[in-house]
């Protein structure tokens, strides 16, 4: 692909552009990562070990999953499948960023691999699409941007809700609170009657199934509700009268 | 307690695997194009598994010892209901995180 327009004042103008649009994303981000401190520190985590889980596999859902069933006394395998059928949607921020960011070099191709986060990924999509005509290096210092208020965040509010943790109340019911962070994670992205649907399916299969040992219902709703999305998502476009 | 060996398994394969995941697409793909029934059913991902996750614990709660609970299932209705509408995962968690503390202090 030409880069026409590959200076550098353009990529540092888009930097700024991605921190603008990056930093509310703390709001979220931190007491997110609060959160999870505050759980790891109650599932007997020290602070090294959280700061680890967090730098190392950098996404919040996959972290709580991967404790929750360790506190359960899940099987090692379990936990890791079902932790990872949660980030499944990293591959489809990943496929969905490639057409913009595949010509970009393998190095920075990493570190995006890296930095591809619920938020990052939001941000950057909505720019590419509303601006097509971004050269290669604005969208990648626009990605940059995006993910640098966030991240510093993520960990470092980790770090907090891991020394505060021990001093939350007991009747604040924390049980809860990770049931809450999903569903109000989930529900903005309810975008489509497809996308209802897809969440109907797996709500009642995950019922259903829900007498399967070590969560693995999880996975078995999952792929249902996914199913259930794609078939939903080619009825209603067939349905639509042609253009 | 968790067993620490297990701990840093889960850590250390969970992060390989995440990037794994992250990579696959960027890294190998590049500029190649994908079938559109895998791109299909990968857009539901998110909205397939984050439910699955979460509706057994809204049902039958682990504090109650599995019992239903008004406050649990009121909170989750608030938080669904708030974050569909103002499109905010913090207005969502915040709406129902208040009305799970509310209608605890209420019923305790």
């Amino acid at each position: 692909m030409p880069t026409t327009t590959s200076k550098t004042t353009g990529a540092a103008s888009y930097f700024r552009k991605g921190l603008r649009d990056g930093a509310p994303f703390v709001l979220v981000v931190g007491p997110f990562a609060v959160l999870f401190g505050v759980l790891a520190t109650e599932a007997g985590l020290n602070v090294l070990e959280i700061l680890a889980f967090s730098v190392v596999v950098i996404a919040g859902a996959a972290q709580f999953t991967a404790l929750q069933l360790m506190t359960e006394n899940a099987p090692t395998v379990v936990v890791l499948a079902s932790a990872l059928a949660v980030n499944l949607r990293m591959a489809m921020y990943s496929a969905s960023l490639t057409p913009w960011l595949g010509a970009a070099p393998l190095w920075q191709r990493a570190l995006i691999a890296y930095f591809t986060l619920d938020q990052s990924y939001a941000c950057a999509i909505g720019r590419y699409e509303a601006e097509p005509h971004m050269s290669l290096r604005e969208r990648i210092g626009y990605f940059a941007g995006a993910v640098l208020p966030v991240v510093p965040t993520w960990y470092g509010c980790t770090v907090a809700g891991a020394l505060l943790g021990s001093r939350i109340p007991e009747s604040m019911a924390l049980d809860f609170a990770l049931p809450i962070t999903f569903l109000a994670l989930v529900a903005p992205m309810l975008r489509t009657p497809a996308h209802m649907i897809a969440a109907f399916v797996s709500i009642v299969v995950s019922l259903l199934a829900a007498g399967v040992p070590w969560s693995l219902g999880l996975i078995i709703a999952a792929v249902c509700g996914m199913m259930a999305g794609a078939r939903a998502e080619l009825w209603f476009v067939a349905k639509r009268p042609a253009p | 307690m968790i067993d620490k060996s297990t701990l840093w398994i889960v850590i250390i394969g969970l992060g390989l695997g995440s990037y794994l995941l992250r990579f696959t697409f960027i890294g190998l793909v590049g500029d190649r194009p994908m079938p559109a029934w895998l791109l299909r059913h990968l857009r539901y991902t998110a909205v397939a598994v984050l439910p699955a996750l979460v509706a057994p614990q809204v049902v039958w709660p682990q504090a109650t010892g599995g019992e239903p609970d008004i406050a649990r299932m009121a909170a989750a209705v608030v938080t669904l209901a708030v974050g569909y509408r103002t499109g905010n995962v913090f207005a969502g968690l915040f709406a129902g995180a208040a009305t799970l503390t509310v209608m605890l202090s209420l019923a305790g």
